[in-house]
């Protein structure tokens, strides 16, 4: 645990990338072999099993401290991090753990599913064992997934300079469902005999065009489709058997059952990159009706019948068991085409069109009809790009819809967390009902540190009332907000929930008296729907 | 807040700060007042514009040096001095060289002023010493139990790795630390030197003033124009902050810069200074200090102030003290977000 501790003090006292990746091929060098493997897994966003819960963290932890749990809360509230605040209120270790990354992490495997008292009295025992950081860590795995500062990609890289190693046949490697307790770092790394694996291969992103298109040079170079609101995923086909893989590398086959069919029909060996969506009456459904199928392991009936899914296919990765990724765009269309051509009708599974347009304003145009179409804004493709790992500027953009905008106002704030520990940057705010003020969205990003400074100032000056670490503030501070889309919602007072809700800037110059009502909300909800 | 007509206390608060009426005076008022006693030469606590100070002689010359031309009376730690029908003293509070905790005496019935304080000894404070009372007005700024030091020597010996490995480098350190206090224990604590000691003007003028009273400080050489990297290699620069990156900075090639707060304990306020590192070091009580401290004066009622004074009341309360909280007009309840102030 040390070793990684060191590892994690070095990446997160820079913001340099050449530091970062140096000190992680060092670690990926030097460090035991286990050790490494977990340490991969940790930063692809690998989550080991939980060994306890987040409640049971924060009891046993104020009791080994000696604190009431109102207090322990209020400290929570000022670090932000429920593994750092159990570090820093724990008194100093009296013993001397060395056991490494991976030790750890086989004792808390062991440990899922043990009684309450067990599990408490090795956890005690770890803490008194471990340095302050090497604590915040250890937590850390506890409550699961952290990122550490560093980015797949720049895992890779390091990965690759230790190694020896392509970037881009590690990043495949890398990819979907592996075990770190049972996987050695030799086979994590070994080469991968071609066409026999179900793993994903790393999706292709593409970067937010924030101007016009204009700058893209001429049109013809460019495809340009729909940029659909569903679950963006990867269906690959093996003989006799087929697996639908999420972007968040998740394995989703068995929560769209419906798509069992295509297997039967498409060729061995072919890998699909698109979108799966709900579907009705020829169109998408609202991405409330897709909502309803994630985080369902199995699905009834009922909704299957009522939130149905297809698959609209943007990219053909492989054919006949043959990566294409390097091949132009253009043709890997084709080919898609093709052997989408060649289907039986009534399949689940449909080309994602092109949008045909001659000049830039005509797209612009096109772009401004994407709500009718239930899409979020256009993807523009260079037609003779390679299917690139991971973001690569400059071959594809997402253009997407301005998002809808309200004007309202803060009724409370919240203390931020991380990097704005002790700023008030998360607030909750209402639009005018009559005469009532109803809150209707939490937002908090999308100020400057300075701003969020100067409301943090007007927060301590006006709090009215304090429910723990909200304040109640007069509704005087005006906010426009942005928010990508609406949906009914009978859990919230308002009756509607917003997606993706940020603060667009600060409205100095906007009376409360002129802020938007829950009508012109309900408006929006209706055109939505 | 209390208006002062309900007074009838030993000290009471009042919108220009404690008072005590009986001595007709104030502590640490941060309006304009006849008569202040200031525990401190920190801003916060000694203001301008006051009729009449009265501090430790020890404290006596940077106030002066901050204040200019004031009437200024001073007192020796640990003498006794009626004021009106009270009986005042002044006692080492260990936050930074002269600094005091004020002791008013009526009938018997004490009441002890914390100022700003910390436990530890730094090695050039004069150190912490616990005052009996029944009544203390405890400053709690790191009034939390996320808030624990290391010991000094620890940090300082973290301090001079960090600052061996830069000079190793060939790069220069620069570290912000207040110029009252933090940067004069970093320059005693961290001997023996890796390199020459530059103070920025600002440290420089304090420096300079309490080596003149007798504090032992290790020599060091002011930043001025001719000053560089060159000149003085592998140098630690001691800053106050805010000013770490003006003009000056250019001469000396590559720099890493640090902060010494005990802020840096929390990773979020760390990660908001960007790049740089952040050593835990404070002048003020952690929460174990400050819980040892009440504890000491064998106080049964403590008014908090300055810091994070609801939980830390309420915590008090409820190991069975009776406990209230000083508000206080000038000061935000937590950190600063900006300047961090101690
Ligand atoms: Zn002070
Ligand atoms: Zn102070």
């Amino acid at each position: 645990m040390k070793r990684f501790a060191a590892l994690f003090a070095t990446l997160d006292a820079t913001t340099g990338t050449t530091a970062k990746v140096v000190a992680l091929a060092d670690y990926f060098r030097t460090a035991p072999e286990a050790d490494r493997v977990w340490t991969i897994a940790l930063l692809s966003g690998r989550r080991p099993k939980r060994a306890v819960s987040a409640p049971e963290l924060r009891d046993w932890a104020a009791a080994a401290a000696g604190l009431p749990l109102w207090l322990f809360e209020e400290s929570y509230a000022v670090a932000g991090d429920l593994a750092e605040t159990i570090a820093l209120v724990l008194p100093p270790a009296t013993g001397d753990d060395s056991r490494s990354l991976s030790d750890h992490m086989a004792a808390l495997a062991a440990l899922t599913d043990r009684p309450a008292e067990v599990r408490r009295a090795a956890i005690l025992a770890a803490w008194d064992g471990l340095g302050p950081d090497e604590r915040f860590l250890f937590n850390k795995l506890l409550t699961g997934g952290f990122r550490m500062g560093v980015s797949q990609g720049l895992m890779t890289r390091a990965l690759a300079q230790a190694t020896g190693m392509e970037e881009a046949d590690l990043a495949h490697r890398l990819m979907g469902d592996w075990s770190p307790a049972t996987l050695t770092f030799a086979d994590l790394v070994a080469p991968d005999p071609a066409g026999n694996s179900a793993r994903p291969y790393p999706f292709a992103l593409a970067a937010p065009l924030e101007d016009a298109p204009d700058m893209l040079g001429p049109p013809a170079d460019w495809l340009a489709e729909w940029k659909w609101d569903g679950i963006r995923s990867q269906l690959i086909c093996r003989p006799g058997s087929h697996a639908l893989w999420s972007r968040g590398e998740e394995l989703i086959t068995d929560r769209f059952p419906e798509f069992a069919g295509l297997a039967d029909f498409l060729p061995p060996g072919t890998v699909i990159d698109g979108e799966v969506l709900a579907w009705g009456a020829g169109r998408p459904l609202p991405f409330a009706a897709l909502q309803r199928r994630i985080g369902r392991k199995s699905v009834p009936r009922k909704l299957l019948a009522e939130a149905p899914a297809r698959l609209i296919a943007y990219d053909l990765l492989e054919a006949d068991g043959t990566d294409l990724r390097a091949e132009p765009l253009e043709r890997r269309r084709a080919r898609l085409a093709a052997i989408l051509c060649a289907l039986p009708p009534g399949l689940l599974l449909d080309l994602s069109p092109d949008l045909a347009f001659t000049d830039w304003s005509d797209l612009a145009t096109l772009r401004r009809t994407a709500r009718e179409a239930r899409a979020e804004g256009v993807m523009l493709k260079r037609r003779s790009s390679p299917y690139h790992l991971g973001r690569k500027r400059g071959d594809w953009w997402k253009w997407k819809l301005d998002p809808f905008t309200v004007d309202a106002v803060m009724l409370y704030a919240q203390a931020g967390h991380g990097r704005r520990a002790n700023l008030y940057t998360d607030f909750t705010f209402a639009v005018r009902d009559g005469e009532a003020l109803v809150p209707f969205a939490k937002a908090y990003s999308g100020l400057t540190d300075a701003e969020f400074a100067q409301i943090t100032d007007w927060v301590r000056k006006h709090t009215l009332e304090r429910f723990g670490p909200v304040r109640r503030v007069p509704p005087e501070l005006v906010f426009e907000l942005a928010f990508e889309g609406i949906q009914a919602s009978p859990r919230h007072k308002s009756g509607l929930a917003l997606r993706f809700p940020r603060m667009l800037r600060w409205r100095h110059d906007k009376p409360v008296t002129e802020i938007d009502t829950l009508d012109s909300l309900r408006a929006l909800l209706n055109r939505e729907t | 807040m209390l208006a002062a007509m309900t007074c009838a206390p030993v000290l009471c608060f009042t919108d220009r700060g404690l008072f005590c009426p009986e001595g007709d005076f104030h502590i640490d008022p941060w309006r304009p007042v006849d008569r202040a006693l200031v525990t401190h030469g920190h801003s916060d606590h000694a203001r301008p514009g006051h009729g009449a100070y009265l501090c430790t002689a020890a404290a006596a010359p940077v106030i002066r040096h901050r204040l200019g031309d004031i009437r200024l009376d001073t007192i020796a730690y640990g003498e006794k001095r009626g004021i009106g029908g009270v009986t005042v003293s002044f006692h080492p509070a260990g936050h930074v060289p002269g600094s005091a905790q004020i002791r008013v005496e009526r009938a018997g019935e004490v009441w002890v002023v914390s100022g700003d304080y910390k436990i530890e000894s730094d090695g050039l404070s004069e150190p912490f010493d616990p005052v009996v009372c029944h009544t203390f007005i405890s400053e709690c700024t790191f009034g939390l139990p996320v808030f624990r030091w290391r010991p000094q020597a620890e940090v300082m010996a973290g301090l001079a790795r960090w600052w061996a490995a830069n000079a190793a480098r060939g790069v220069t350190s620069v570290l912000s630390a207040y110029s009252l206090g933090k940067a004069q224990r970093i320059m005693a604590g961290i001997a023996p030197a890796t390199g020459p000691l530059i103070l920025h003007p600002a440290v420089d003028a304090v420096t300079e003033i309490l080596r003149t009273q007798g504090y032992a400080l290790p020599p060091a050489t002011r930043l001025a124009p001719g000053v560089t990297a060159k000149t003085h290699p592998g140098a630690l620069i001691l800053v106050p902050p805010g000013a770490e990156g003006t003009s000056w900075a250019g001469r000396f090639g590559p720099t890493e810069t640090a902060f010494a707060s005990g802020w840096m304990a929390l990773r979020g306020i760390r990660r908001r200074r960007g790049e740089g590192t952040g050593f835990v070091l404070s002048d003020h009580a952690d929460w174990p200090g400050l819980n040892a401290a009440i504890r000491a004066t064998g106080a049964t009622r403590v008014f908090v102030t300055h810091g994070y004074t609801a939980p830390f009341r309420r915590w008090l309360a409820e190991q069975g003290l009776d406990a209230g909280i000083v508000e206080t007009g000038w000061q935000g309840e937590t950190a600063e977000p900006e300047a961090l102030v101690e």
